[in-house]
C-alpha cells in the first residue's frame, strides 16, 4: 500500500515542480476555448450556444493529453535511469504500474478540473450541480484509461524519438474524432464509425452529459463502454509493464 | 600474508553470498556473457573488471533480477534470481553505473522513497536518512532538489540511497566513473569502513586499474563474455608475470579498443 502511495505522490510532486508543464498544458486548453469558443458558426448552423458545447470536449483534450503524457513519462524514467531504481526493489510490477497509473490520473483529473474552473471566466454555465460527481467519474475514467494506454505504449518503446509520433499520430487524432468539436449527427458514415470505435467519444459525451449539454448516446452506454476500455487498457497496460527488461 | 591463500580454500560453497553458474545470455543471437562461473565469498571485496563491452553490465543487470539469464544459476544470498526475484532484491544494494535519481525529487525525498519501496518501517527510516546523509556529507543539502546537485554529489547521494535498506551485498557499476581523485578517494573510503564496519560484501566493477589494486581482495577479469582470468592480486600478477593489475590486464585481455555494443 505504501509502495502505491508512495509512487503516486512522486506524479503529484513532479507536475506541481514542473511549471514549464503546468503553464504549457493549460496553454493550448485555452487557446481552443478562446479561439473556437466565440465562433458564430455554430450559433448560426444548430442553434445555442458553442461554448456550452465546446467545454466539456476541451476538458476531455486536456485530460487526455495530460493522462496520456503521465503514462509515457515512463520512458522518461527509462532514459534518465530512474526506471531501475523502481523495477529493481523488493515490489511487484503491480503496486508500481497501480501506483504511477493512479499519479497520472490523479493529475489528469486536477488539469481537468483546472480547466473546468476557467471555462467559467469564458461564459460557460452548467445546469444542475447534482451531476457533478458523473462529470469527475468521467474524468477519472478518461484519465485511467489514457495513462494506462501511455503506459503500454512506453514499456515497448526504447527511446523518446517515437514520442512525436504518438503525439501525433495517436493523441490529435483521438482527439479531433472523438467529437469533442463538433457534433455527430449528420457525419458520413465513415466519420461516424471511426467516433463510435473511439472510447473517448463516449467519455465526451458522458462529460457532456453531466454537465447539462446533453446526451448523445446516453450514460449507460457512455459508462459501459468507458468503463469497458479502461479495464481492458489497464490490463494491457499492467502485462506490457511487468514485462519490461532492461 | 593471507592474501597468498589459494583459490581451493575459498570455495568452500558454503561461504558464497553469491554464487554463479554456467551463466549465459544471448542477445539478438550474440552471446553478451558466454558460460561463466565464479563465486563471492561473504564479506569480501570482489572486482570485476573487463573492457568495454566484454559483458560486465550485462552480468551485473542479471545477478541483480534487472534481466533473466538465458542460461545458468545465479544464486544471491543462498535464493535464486529468478525464482525468488523478491528475497534476492532485499538482499542487495546496487548503485548503478547510469545515474539512477529523480533529479525532480529532493535527496531527502530520493531516500525516503527507496526506504519505503523496501519497507523499512518509519521510524529506522528517519534515522537511517540522516545517518547516511551524514555519512556521505549531504545532510546539509537534504531538501535541495537532486538536479541542483554536481555529479559527484548525485554518485555519493545513490551510494548513500543503496544503502538504506542495510543490504548485505552492495553491487557497484564503475562507482567513479567520471569523478576527481578527491570524490574517488572519497567514495572508497566510505566502501572499505562499510565493508569492514557493516560487513557488507562488495561487488564492484571499474576501468581503473589502481583502483580495482588498492581495494580488491579478489578480481574476475571478463572478456568477449568469458572469464579469462580471477583469483587474489596476487595469483594474477604471478600468472601473468606482471608487476601491477593493469599490466596483467593488458597481458589477459590484449591492446586491442572494443566497441561497445549497444543493446
Amino acid at each position: 500500500m505504501n509502495t502505491v502511495y508512495i509512487l503516486w505522490l512522486r506524479q503529484l510532486k513532479r507536475y506541481f515542480r514542473s511549471k514549464s508543464r503546468l503553464i504549457g498544458s493549460l496553454g493550448q486548453p485555452l487557446l481552443f476555448l478562446v479561439a473556437l469558443g466565440f465562433g458564430p458558426i455554430y450559433q448560426k448552423a444548430a442553434g445555442g450556444s458553442y461554448i456550452q458545447f465546446l467545454t466539456p470536449g476541451i476538458i476531455a483534450m486536456s485530460v487526455l493529453f495530460t493522462a496520456m503524457f503521465s503514462g509515457i513519462e515512463i520512458i522518461w524514467d527509462r532514459q534518465f535511469g530512474f526506471l531501475k531504481e523502481t523495477l529493481v526493489a523488493p515490489v511487484s510490477r503491480m503496486e508500481i504500474m497501480i501506483g504511477r497509473t493512479l499519479g497520472g490520473a490523479t493529475v489528469a483529473v486536477i488539469q481537468g478540473t483546472v480547466v473546468f474552473l476557467i471555462s467559467f471566466l469564458i461564459g460557460f454555465r452548467i445546469k444542475d450541480f447534482l451531476y457533478l460527481p458523473l462529470f469527475f467519474l468521467f474524468m477519472l475514467l478518461i484519465a485511467l484509461l489514457f495513462t494506462a494506454l501511455g503506459t503500454a505504449i512506453a514499456s515497448k518503446m526504447e527511446d523518446m524519438h517515437g514520442f512525436q509520433l504518438i503525439m501525433n499520430f495517436l493523441v490529435m487524432p483521438l482527439f479531433f474524432l472523438s467529437g469533442a468539436l463538433f457534433p455527430l449527427q449528420n457525419l458520413p458514415r465513415a466519420l461516424t464509425t471511426i467516433v463510435m470505435l473511439n472510447p473517448l467519444s463516449y467519455g465526451v459525451d458522458g462529460l457532456r452529459g453531466a454537465l447539462g449539454a446533453g446526451y448523445q448516446f446516453g450514460f449507460s452506454q457512455d459508462f459501459l463502454l468507458l468503463g469497458a476500455a479502461t479495464g481492458a487498457l489497464l490490463v494491457i497496460g499492467s502485462y506490457l509493464f511487468s514485462k519490461i527488461e532492461l | 600474508m593471507t592474501e597468498k591463500k589459494s583459490e581451493k580454500n575459498l570455495i568452500s560453497e558454503k561461504n558464497l553470498i553469491i554464487k554463479v553458474k554456467n551463466l549465459t545470455k544471448v542477445y539478438n543471437g550474440l552471446k553478451a556473457v558466454d558460460n561463466i562461473s565464479f563465486g563471492v565469498e561473504k564479506g569480501e571485496i570482489f572486482a570485476f573488471l573487463g573492457p568495454n563491452g566484454a559483458g560486465k553490465t550485462t552480468t551485473i543487470k542479471m545477478l541483480t533480477t534487472l534481466t533473466k539469464p538465458t542460461e545458468g544459476l545465479v544464486r544471491i544470498n543462498d535464493y535464486d534470481s529468478v525464482s525468488q526475484e523478491n528475497e534476492v532484491r532485499r538482499s542487495f544494494g546496487i548503485v548503478f553505473q547510469d545515474p539512477s535519481l529523480d533529479d525532480q525529487l529532493t535527496a531527502y525525498e530520493n531516500m525516503d522513497f527507496h526506504g519505503i519501496l523496501y519497507k523499512v518501517p518509519k521510524d529506522l527510516r528517519q534515522k537511517r536518512i540522516e545517518q547516511l546523509l551524514e555519512f556521505v556529507e549531504l545532510w546539509e543539502r537534504r531538501n535541495s532538489l537532486v538536479k541542483t546537485f554536481s555529479g559527484g554529489m548525485r554518485r555519493r547521494l545513490e551510494v548513500a540511497r543503496g544503502l538504506l535498506h542495510h543490504p548485505q551485498i552492495l553491487f557497484l557499476d564503475e562507482p567513479t566513473l567520471g569523478l576527481d581523485p578527491q570524490t574517488r578517494t572519497h567514495i572508497w573510503n566510505y566502501i572499505k569502513k562499510l565493508n569492514q564496519e557493516e560487513k557488507v560484501t562488495i561487488f564492484f566493477t571499474t576501468h581503473y586499474m589502481e583502483e580495482a589494486e588498492k581495494v580488491a581482495q579478489r578480481i574476475a577479469i571478463i572478456d568477449h563474455g568469458k572469464i579469462v582470468a580471477q583469483g587474489w592480486l596476487n595469483e594474477l600478477k604471478e600468472q601473468t608475470k606482471t608487476k601491477s593489475l593493469e599490466e596483467a590486464f593488458i597481458a589477459l585481455t590484449g591492446y586491442e579498443i572494443r566497441d561497445e555494443e549497444v543493446k
